[in-house]
């Protein structure tokens, strides 16, 4: 490498990014964009669920249970007057689920004997992730119930084994608290990639690659000082990032800016080779477009871990996953922002993005010749 | 090295879809004098230049630069592509930084050389421009100087002058020439302007891939001595006489040439007789390098030859009482620039109408304008009567349009782009399947109905385009640019084609900016920054530039002197 | 009119089909994604992995942590002897939930006491924990029921899971798949027809034939329909086939519904390719669209549980209704009078953004 010509090859990038607005916006506006839609967009955390209750043919309710049932925030009930009022609400998606009563309910829990007072839940498992949730919301609101009426009226059973779950690292169980990480490295993979991409078709529409590489400028000049400038874009765009998901998320960072920096930068040579890499190879529009919908946007969302867990995917499909440096990335992040600098957990994340990075920029060597055809 | 800056043995280019761009191509380049690489688009100059580049690796053939590969020979080469490869965000300063830290230059030397070439490019007050903010005639003259910044050996230039005013395409002649005094500095120059080939010191005439002559210019036209004629024939009677000439025996080429018939023999053919021609003061001329390309042409092709023409049916008077097109106070700005400045024509039926001007003139925004896609900001622009922005889509009927760039879908087939334009105006059933009929007869391209549009070669895209603008027998014909880039031989055919359309009495209003084809109008605009300077017949703007050291000046000196005295207060 | 209009679609389809590229755009990454989406995107809790911390000797231990080695919910991946490994294990993610037993459990259970169980449950993932901690709930529950001498709980709440019995996330994200990959090639093939016309200078040829706007603009329309069409046909097919999903409603309604959205999703095509100059700005443009619309649409996350304005931007998106429909259809025949809530604000939105796209273009000439 000839430290002139690379110099004057960087600084004719950040002139390019200083003038022209479009990388500005991919490196900034569109993090923030996606940050924001999908940070708040994608909250699993179901509050207010909307639940109808009744009580076959129309008997009384044991108040203290309509104030229980009500008093979670996670519910939100609304006492029908008849079954077909209920069922209506459900086919109409106005209610989740539908909460029965039987006829009996109050007269057998006030004589507690052999019978158990029955209830019944149907919920619409349409969404079966949020059916499974209120299930147990529902569940947990009777549990609550029957141990305030049981210290009252000596009801429930003394004895038996009382479960005490310790939520670690997230008491509150936010969704955000994983889910924003994730959307870091969905955003960070998709403007790494656009950069690159889009400022190399730029320089070959305007023609200027061409005199780029008649010039005496080596590949390795050429590409180096695309992948430091942009590294540079890139990292500034990290930090936002990084600042939203604490400041307007409020998502802890329990571990160190340094490790979090050191994997970011990791991952950013990653997607910007990436970038180099489909622009040079798919001149086609359309299909550079798909391609880097495919390897980007795709992995990032479906097989990093972002949202759905790893661990429950067949065992082809896991396996497919340690093929996307996004699964790493999303790992690291989660750790270091909810857990701390867990290295046990980091340097395999690590180690696998630095394969990834290397294999990236190599590639881009490789596929990028100096010539035309 | 023996000498040779260099050498291309049996050179030859295929790209991945296996069509063919050079085809063993054998030649050497020297030192010291300019090499022109001349021939229409898609001959193979841009692939040879890059070639020579080593941009491209040959399929056949080596080629030798400085006496190794291409690769090697970067830092000795200067390359200027065909958009001049500037970074338009950049200023004119910062251009020159970059090239002068990718051939690390420092110091005084870089200091000196930046200036110097400021200097001959007359480009020191635009140091802080932006490029992308530079006049086509500057930006040619930057790219220029950024490939010159390393005192290559050898300067690969690809159609340097495309686009740009005949003053700056003068003035560009002048820098490379002061340039190479005094060094061994070698050109190679690729160009689809003919009369540029007349500059080089050596020539590589090019047509489809292959190497038609390889000479000086001088000994390409030997041959031609004697065998060029001029002949005054009457203004009105241009066209015809042309087509009357054709018909003689051995002429080989015939073509209107300002008041004059140019006539080409074949060789060993007697001296044609005026009065057989319908002309008067037959004498003999010298021969130029367009009648060289012309006669190689023929012989290598003779099938290229213009045949005869199916008569176009006569269009009816239909708006006999006003003009064609009329045209008053047109004015567009975009932002703070105005485009077109206050123009004001008239065009009657039946005439060849020409728009001419350098590119950014704003010939193509007064046309764009007239087609009904652009929004006149001022005055008002009617054709056939109506202002077409405004008329309803039956008015579009009437007119016919052929875009400058080829314009049609290549990956659909030839049928399937007559039938869809066919639809488009609404022809249908008997009508549409006679039309389709005619123009494949008409424009020869029966043959290849099946092919995609986009896999023809140049030529009979054209045809295939002026086909589509003719299927709905418009009586007003819009032509952007029509012949930009094809050979001589396709744009005579091309031009034969509409003098026909004009004496059926199609109205015709063409752009151009190629100096020698205007010739075929009737009348002429001279555009020039966003005005109309002047209209009036060939003939007439030729005289006006008349002068004693000039006695035949040419439409080209007339647009100089005319666009000056008129720019100049 | 329609004659014009005709030559126009047949004009298009050809060109989508003449390249062979498009082509394998249209059928191959849909097909990859449906295979891919539909094994990936799952919420189910299985197997998740726990780790046993028991510093009771007793048998009583023994039976409990047998609740948890049964359990579909979770898979016993080692065991733990004190606080720092039981830390390890979830902080190296070994396990995502350790069950601690405390040494006096027996001992409490045999003399009727309550015993308490902690369970740490990694909460990184939210979600996973709290279902986790929901199904621990259960199989303890079923411990305690099988006490001797223990009594009935006084209240049982029965579960049933209506449309859905077996909980299954495929049957959630591929009505959901049909409704996104059609909209997104609906909104494509409309934003990259108009603007490689305009990149190519057809456009402007175009323009000067006596087609008007409305009739191009119909002209663009109805190809990009029938694409969106064919690949909601082919999601529809493969999920019927290949996952065996139920189909409860008719298969009529959802095609006349997804006209009536894609009819929105050209609209946004078109009005995107009017906006645009080349092919690469409008591909740009559509991701940018596309992105935050299905993430707002309820298509990976419950509408109701984002924030009121992401709510009322979500009325906005076309996404959003067909998604209820779509699912409605497929898994619990959803009420004609639901049907038509959905309906007619697509076909709101779409009539406003053809509009919208049709004044566009027509600017775009002048």
């Amino acid at each position: 490498m000839n430290r002139q010509r690379l110099r004057g090859l960087i600084r004719k990038e950040a002139l390019q990014i200083l003038r022209d607005p479009s990388s500005l916006l991919i490196a900034f506006l569109l993090p923030f964009i996606l940050l924001i839609i999908n940070g708040f967009g994608l909250s699993l955390d179901a509050h207010h669920m909307k639940l109808a209750a009744y009580v076959e043919g129309g008997g009384d309710v044991t108040s203290s249970l309509t104030e229980a049932l009500g008093a979670t925030p996670y519910l939100e009930v609304y006492w029908a007057p008849s079954g077909q009022a209920a069922r209506a609400a459900l086919d109409a998606g106005e209610v989740r689920g539908v909460l029965v009563l039987r006829q009996d309910f109050a007269a057998r829990l006030a004589r507690p004997a052999r019978w158990p007072a029955r209830a019944q839940l149907a919920v619409s498992a349409t969404d079966p992730n949020t059916a499974a949730l209120m299930a147990g919301y529902v569940e947990g609101a009777f549990g609550v119930w029957l141990s305030d009426v049981g210290t009252e009226r000596a009801l429930s059973v003394s004895g038996g084994a009382e479960l005490e779950p310790r939520f670690w690292y997230n008491p509150e169980l936010r969704s955000a608290n994983f889910i924003v990480p994730g959307v870091i490295a969905l955003v960070m993979s998709m403007t790494g990639t656009l950069l690159t991409a889009l400022i190399v078709a730029r320089e070959w529409e305007r023609g200027t690659m061409e005199s780029m590489l008649a010039s005496p400028a080596s590949m390795r000049e050429l590409v180096g000082a695309k992948l430091i400038t942009y590294f540079g874009l890139g990292m500034g765009s990290m930090a936002m990032s990084v600042l939203i998901t604490i400041f307007v998320f409020g998502v802890p960072l329990r571990g160190g800016v340094l490790a979090l920096c050191f994997t970011a930068a990791l991952f950013l040579v990653f997607t910007l080779a990436q970038g180099l890499f489909i622009s040079t190879l798919a001149r086609n529009q359309f299909v550079a477009a798909q391609v880097a919908f495919l390897t980007t946007m795709m992995p990032a969302i479906m097989l990093s871990g972002m949202l759905f867990d790893i661990a429950s995917m067949p065992g082809w499909l896991r396996a497919l996953t340690y093929l996307f440096p996004a699964r790493y990335f999303v790992a690291a992040l989660q750790t270091i922002f909810l857990a701390g600098d867990v290295w046990p957990v980091l340097w395999p994340n690590l180690a696998g993005l630095a394969m990834a990075g290397l294999i990236g920029v190599v590639a881009t060597l490789r596929v990028t010749r100096r010539r035309l055809d | 090295m023996s000498g040779l800056l260099a050498r291309l043995e049996g050179l030859g280019y295929e790209f991945a879809d296996g069509t063919t761009a050079l085809d063993g191509l054998s030649a050497e380049i020297r030192p010291g004098v300019i090499t022109g690489v001349v021939g229409p688009d898609a001959a193979g100059k841009t692939t040879l230049l890059r070639l020579l580049a080593g941009l491209l690796r040959p399929t056949r053939g080596r080629v030798e630069v400085l006496g190794g590969a291409p690769e090697a020979a970067h830092a000795a080469t200067g390359y200027m592509p065909q958009r001049f490869g500037l970074y338009e965000d950049l200023t004119v300063g910062e251009n020159l930084a970059l090239f002068a830290d990718l051939h690390n230059l420092t110091g005084a030397v870089r200091d000196e050389r930046v200036a110097m070439l400021l200097e001959f490019t007359t480009l020191k007050p635009f140091t802080g421009r932006n490029a992308g903010k530079l006049s086509g005639g500057m930006k040619q003259k930057l790219g220029l100087a950024c490939a010159l910044l390393s005192k290559p050996k050898i300067l690969l230039l690809d159609e340097p002058s495309v686009g740009v005013d005949p003053a700056s395409r003068r003035e560009l002649w002048r820098i490379v020439e002061r340039m190479m005094a005094g060094g061994d500095m070698g050109v190679v120059w690729a160009t689809s302007y003919l009369d540029e080939a007349e500059r080089c010191a050596h020539v590589l005439l090019l047509h489809e891939g292959k190497l038609l002559a390889e000479s000086a210019p001088g000994a390409f036209l030997a041959p031609l001595a004697g065998r060029v004629f001029r002949l005054d024939v009457a203004a009105t009677e241009r066209r015809h006489a042309v087509g009357r000439a054709k018909a003689q025996g051995g002429v080989l080429d015939a073509l209107v040439e300002g008041d004059a018939l140019r006539l080409v023999m074949a060789p060993g053919a007697p001296v044609p007789e005026a009065a057989l021609l319908g002309g008067a003061n037959l004498r003999a001329a010298p021969p130029r390098f367009e009648d060289g390309f012309v006669a190689a042409l023929l012989q290598k092709a003779p099938e290229l030859a213009v045949g005869e023409l199916a008569p176009e049916p006569r269009r009816g008077a239909r708006a006999a009482d006003g003009p064609a097109i009329e045209v008053v106070g047109l004015t567009r700005r975009f932002g703070a620039f105005v485009a077109v400045d206050d123009v004001s024509f008239a065009i009657q039926r039946g005439e060849i109408f020409g728009l001419l001007g350098p590119n950014g003139a704003g010939k193509s925004t007064i046309f764009r304008m007239l087609c009904g896609l652009l929004r006149p900001s001022a005055g008002l622009a009617r054709v056939a009567g109506r202002d077409l922005l405004r008329a309803a889509s039956q008015a579009r009927a009437r007119l016919g349009y052929m875009a400058q760039k080829f314009s049609l879908y290549g990956e659909l087939s030839v049928r399937r782009n007559l039938e869809f334009f066919a639809g488009a105006y609404g022809l249908r059933g008997a009508a549409r399947a006679a039309a389709i009929a005619r123009a494949l007869r008409n424009f020869e391209l029966e043959s290849m109905t099946g092919t995609a549009a986009g896999a023809l070669p140049l030529g009979v895209k054209q045809r295939l385009s002026l086909a589509c603008a003719l299927l709905h027998e418009p009586d007003i014909l819009f032509l952007d640019e029509p012949t930009s880039g094809v050979d001589p031989l396709t744009r005579r055919a091309f031009w034969t084609r509409i003098g026909a359309l004009a004496d059926a009495g199609v109205t015709v209003l063409v752009t151009s900016h190629f100096m020698d084809e205007a010739e075929y109008c009737d009348r002429l605009a001279i555009v020039n920054a966003g005005q109309v300077v002047v209209v009036d017949t060939p003939a007439a703007l030729r005289a006006r530039v008349k002068t004693a050291d000039k006695p035949e000046p040419t439409l080209e000196d007339a647009f100089i002197a005319l666009t000056r005295r008129e720019g100049a207060p | 009119m329609w004659g014009r209009i005709i030559t126009l679609v047949m004009k298009e389809l050809a060109s989508l089909w003449a390249d062979g590229k498009t082509r394998f755009v249209l059928l191959v990454p849909p097909l990859v994604q449906v295979i891919i989406f539909a094994n990936a995107a799952n919420y189910d809790v299985k197997h998740v992995p726990l780790c046993v911390w028991n510093e009771d000797l007793g048998v009583q231990s023994a039976e409990l942590i047998r609740g948890f080695a049964g359990s579909e919910a979770f898979h016993i991946v080692g065991a733990v002897w004190s606080e720092r490994q039981a830390r390890t294990a979830i902080e190296d993610k070994q396990a995502v939930a350790v069950l601690h037993v405390g040494q006096d459990f027996s001992a409490d259970i045999l003399a009727g006491k309550t015993a308490p169980v902690q369970m740490l449950l990694d909460a990184r993932r939210s979600n996973t924990a709290l279902l986790a901690s929901d199904y621990a709930a259960q199989i303890v529950a079923l411990y305690n029921a099988r006490l001797p001498g223990a009594t009935p709980p006084p209240v049982v709440v029965s579960v049933s899971n209506l449309f859905n019995p077996a909980l299954d996330s495929k049957w959630f994200i591929l009505p959901g798949l049909v409704v996104i990959l059609s909209l997104m090639m609906t909104v494509l093939v409309g934003a990259l027809s108009l603007a490689r016309e305009k990149e190519l200078g057809t456009f402007e040829q175009m323009l000067v034939t006596p087609l008007t706007a409305p009739e191009i603009m119909l002209g663009k329309a109805i190809p990009a329909v029938i694409v969106g069409l064919a690949e909601a046909n082919i999601v529809l097919v493969a999920s019927l086939v290949l996952f065996g999903l139920p189909f409860a409603g008719h298969v009529w309604v959802l095609e006349l519904c997804l006209v009536a959205f894609s009819l929105a999703g050209v609209g946004i095509g078109l009005a995107i390719s009017a906006v645009t100059e080349t092919q690469q700005q409008a591909i740009l443009g559509v991701f940018v669209y596309a992105a935050p619309a299905i993430m707002i649409s309820g298509y990976a996350a419950p509408v109701e549980n984002m924030p009121k304005l992401l709510q009322w931007l979500s009325y906005t998106d076309p996404i959003r209704y067909m998604m209820v429909v779509a699912r409605g259809l497929f898994l619990e025949d959803l009420p004609g009078r639901v049907v038509w809530g959905q309906v007619w604000p697509m076909m709101l939105i779409a009539a406003v953004l053809l509009g919208v796209a049709t004044t566009l273009v027509r600017r775009a000439i002048a």
